[in-house]
């Protein structure tokens, strides 16, 4: 099973103009300026590539940080 | 003319994708207006409420499930329909991907359903000469693919763009025969494909508003369409994506 920061990591590659030193665990995602509904796609398309994991539109709304969405990853493993 | 020249009366209708959404509502127009339907889908307990909506306007489908992606499936239902005056192909489903994970078994898997399925099926039927000369053929594609490239649809606009290709090659080629081939081009409509989560409910409402006309179409706004294309009224018409989208592809 991936950990939070090989997590987190993943999560960083999906931006291209965010420095990934920006994308910690406790990081508001939605508040970040390149954060759109394209990154959420890509976001939700590693999750499933790497953890074989569905996440829908409304986990990655009701996540606040990165952590969150990891929780969620996790209970659906 | 005394006849209603949009009214689908004595005419055989077979409908593909029929348990839902777009499918499932076009067999039940056709019948209202008049045609004997067959309905196929792969869940037959599905397939059922669409019988039973027909039998509302006193019309007795023939169902016939059928998983579409098997040669098998595929063949027992050609051999089972009768002749035909009027074929619908709308089993599909949708895809969210961004282009850096649409993988090819992702593409193998799409394709499988949304376009070899349906190509595959038309093609027996047309060589088991199951459609009647002057017959008509609607196979339901997208304005994805062909005119919008929203982020993540690559996959089924690519399937649903060579779709639309195909049925061209078939207009031309099926005109030996004068059955007449086209497709609709809708853009988003209310079935359970666009809402499977993979983008929240307040993301759609907020793309609705994108549209002229401010709203997803319903899947009855199809289904006339295809009523229309089914009917003796469009005789003249073939090799044409009917687009039917609210407007949303005037910006």
């Amino acid at each position: 099973m991936k950990t939070l920061e090989e997590f987190v990591a993943l999560f960083a590659e999906q931006f291209d103009d965010t420095d990934p030193s920006e994308i910690k665990a406790d990081t508001v995602f939605h508040d970040l300026e390149e954060y759109t509904s394209l990154t959420a796609l890509s976001i939700i398309a590693m999750i499933d590539e790497e953890f074989d994991v569905t996440v829908k539109g409304d986990d990655m709304k009701s996540s606040v940080t990165v952590e969150d969405l990891y929780n969620k990853v996790i209970a659906k493993l | 003319m005394t006849e209603n020249p949009f009214s689908l009366a004595g005419k055989t209708i077979l409908v593909t994708g029929a348990s839902s959404g777009i499918g499932k509502r076009t067999a039940i127009e056709s019948a209202r207006l008049g045609a004997d339907v067959i309905i196929s889908a792969r869940n037959l307990e599905r397939l059922e409420e669409t019988r039973l909506a027909i039998a509302e306007f006193g019309k007795e489908a023939v169902v016939i499930p059928a998983e579409l992606t098997s040669a098998e499936d595929v063949e027992s239902l050609v051999s089972s329909v009768p002749d035909l005056d009027g074929v619908v192909l709308c089993s599909g489903k949708g895809l969210t991907l961004p282009v850096q994970f649409a993988s090819r078994d992702k593409f193998d898997e799409m394709f499988s359903i949304n376009f070899f399925s349906p190509v595959e099926l038309l093609r027996l039927l047309y060589k088991k000469k199951k459609i009647k000369k002057e017959g008509s053929v609607v196979v339901i594609a997208s304005l994805g693919g062909t005119s919008v490239y929203s982020g993540g649809n690559s996959i089924y606009g690519a399937s649903k763009a060579a779709l639309n290709s195909f049925m061209k090659f078939c207009a031309k080629e099926f005109a030996a025969r004068k059955i007449r081939v086209n497709t609709i081009c809708p853009a988003m409509v209310e079935t359970p494909l666009i809402h499977r989560g993979t983008v929240s409910d307040e993301q759609l409402q907020e793309d609705m508003k994108r549209y002229p006309l401010k709203r997803y179409g319903q899947p009855e706004d199809i289904a006339y369409g295809a009523v229309y294309l089914l009917s003796d009224a469009s005789c003249w018409v073939t090799g044409h994506s009917l687009v039917i989208d609210g407007g949303l592809s005037l910006q």
